[in-house]
């Protein structure tokens, strides 16, 4: 099994169709939305966690991007700008999934993006603009 | 046995001194006893690294030729208004200063992006800022205008001054009401969604000498990455709160004035920050080394988290309505931990000031004065103290009568 998360970008032609039961009855996925949106054009934007085999994973990311919808992995849009952090721990109460974490001992934060579902609740919280998403 | 100051640079200009942070001190005295500890360590150094409002700094740019009188005119730095009120070429950026066209408020809540702190963190990093200013001519300054770009090294002075730096001890911040706030203690989440503190605790300066027996006017220290000096106490400055049995104030006490050459500092610790919905502020680092002259001296800095009580105290109504009274006290090793109960329910902490930065400022200074870079100064002047009489005073309104 493979977990894989990811932003997708929906041209406005595709908003209407039902495009993540087939991922999940075609294709065998878990689908977990983490966030979704749809802007005054239509264009939708959906954080989504994928679990399942690999190749059903290849298979079903494959039929999302013949559909014309432009995918890409949700670490590419969240940068913990370390240089920036001054590891005050401001954001470490604010984070849902944990991502942003503190280690007790050294008093030291760290961002793992593997956990991170682009909530931004971080960003008014962060004095010193560490966090950047780009949703 | 008792040292003196004198003794102990000796000890420094001969590389012999014995340096331990505030952390390590802790430890190593209770391992060897506190009698051993005060004749073995010399010196004990402290750390903090947190936001600190009433910072600015002052500047001398040099004449123009012609010359110009900036004084009582208007001057920007990056956009950012200075305060103009002073001689020909001399002028002053507080921290928190903001452009005029900054939005505030006015979309809520406000970004504070940029401001005073920034254009600060911007000059000692080495930076170009622009300089603009209007002036209103005289004979002997007769020119209107100037627009140029300037840097920390085309200055003949860039001085820091903060008046009210290192707070000692402060409150923890919570929000009982049933909307998010945002204010200078952060971004409270509703109904105790979290609790905010601000102090380096253990590490922290004054919390290592909470009756001021060896800080003072005059006292060497670290400040933003280069050297300072305690100019005495700060504004706001209040020793006669509730203490513990061993002096340590359970509230917001004292603070310092300190101040230092701008040119010598370094970005890393001086930062420029925004509290979303409140505003600009500078960060500051300060390191404060505190000789040990005697046991008693010592066993102040022996201070551990657990041993210091902060009171938590609610944001959205009694902070800003003046109501006294407060939510029960913590103490940092509760709040470093993470979380913290307050009226029966478990509230995830958060800090403002960062522990990591306070330990790593503790550590250059011990460091410096290792390796003999750092020389302890004696103070010329006591902080006021517990039996000074000072009180901390509202303002209290009188109505302007009108004609």
């Amino acid at each position: 099994m493979q977990k894989k998360r990811l932003v997708l970008n929906y041209p406005p032609h595709i908003v209407e169709q039902p495009v993540i039961s087939k991922l999940v009855k075609d294709y065998d996925l878990t689908v977990n939305i983490l966030r979704a949106r749809i802007t005054p054009k239509e264009e939708g934007r959906l954080v989504l966690e994928m679990t399942g085999k690999r190749q059903a994973l290849e298979a079903g990311i494959n039929y999302v991007k013949e559909l014309g919808v432009e995918i890409q992995p949700l670490a590419q849009d969240v940068k913990w700008h370390e240089d920036r952090c001054t590891h005050c721990t401001a954001c470490i109460s604010i984070c849902p999934p944990r991502a942003l974490d503190v280690n007790r001992k050294t008093m030291e934060v760290s961002f793992h993006r593997d956990k991170c579902i682009a909530c931004e609740l971080c960003i008014p919280v962060c004095p010193y603009q560490a966090m950047e998403i780009l949703f | 046995m008792a040292k003196t100051i004198e003794e102990i640079n000796e000890k420094i200009k001969k590389g012999k001194a014995v340096v331990l942070t505030a952390e390590e001190i802790i430890e190593y005295a209770a391992d060897k006893g506190a009698k051993k500890a005060a004749q073995e360590v010399d010196v004990v150094t402290t750390g903090t690294f947190g936001p600190m409002c009433s910072s600015g700094a002052y500047f001398n740019v040099g004449h123009t030729k012609p010359r110009i009188k900036l004084g009582g005119g208007k001057i920007y730095l990056n956009d950012v208004p200075v305060y103009a009120g002073l001689a020909a070429v001399d002028f002053f950026l507080g921290a928190t200063a903001m452009p005029d066209d900054d939005p505030r408020n006015k979309i809520f809540p406000g970004k504070f992006s940029y401001g005073g702190a920034y254009v600060m963190e911007e000059l000692v990093a080495g930076k170009d800022v622009r300089l603009t200013a209007t002036a209103y001519g005289t004979d002997c300054y007769p020119r209107k205008s100037l627009e140029t770009y300037i840097s920390l090294k085309d200055m003949n002075e860039a001085v820091l001054f903060n008046i009210r730096n290192g707070y000692q001890n402060y409150n923890v911040a919570v929000n009982l009401s049933d909307r998010v706030i945002y204010t200078y203690m952060g971004v409270l989440q509703p109904n105790l969604g979290n609790a905010n503190y601000c102090s380096a605790g253990q590490l922290s300066p004054l919390m290592n000498d909470p009756l001021y027996k060896t800080i003072g006017a005059g006292t060497r220290i670290f400040l933003g990455g280069g050297v300072g000096y305690v100019v005495g106490h700060g504004t706001q400055h209040n020793p006669n709160v509730p203490r513990t049995d061993k002096g340590v104030p359970k509230m917001a006490a004292g603070t310092l004035a300190v101040t230092g050459d701008l040119k010598m500092m370094n970005p890393k610790w001086l930062r420029g920050t925004s509290f979303t919905g409140y505003g600009v502020t500078l960060t500051v680092g300060i390191g404060v080394p505190i000789p040990i002259l005697d046991e008693e001296i010592l066993r102040y800095t022996m201070v551990r988290d657990e041993e210091i009580w902060a009171q938590v105290v609610d944001y959205s109504e009694a902070y800003p309505q003046c109501i006294p009274g407060n939510l029960g006290e913590v103490n940092y090793k509760q709040l470093k931990s993470g979380k913290i109960t307050v009226r029966g329910k478990e509230v995830p902490t958060s800090g403002l000031s960062s522990y990591l930065r306070a330990r790593e400022i503790a550590r250059t200074l011990k460091e410096w004065i290792e390796t003999g870079k750092f020389i302890l100064t004696r103070p010329v002047e006591s902080i006021p103290s517990v039996d000074s009489g000072i009180v901390f005073k509202p303002l209290r309104e009188r109505p302007i009568k009108k004609k």
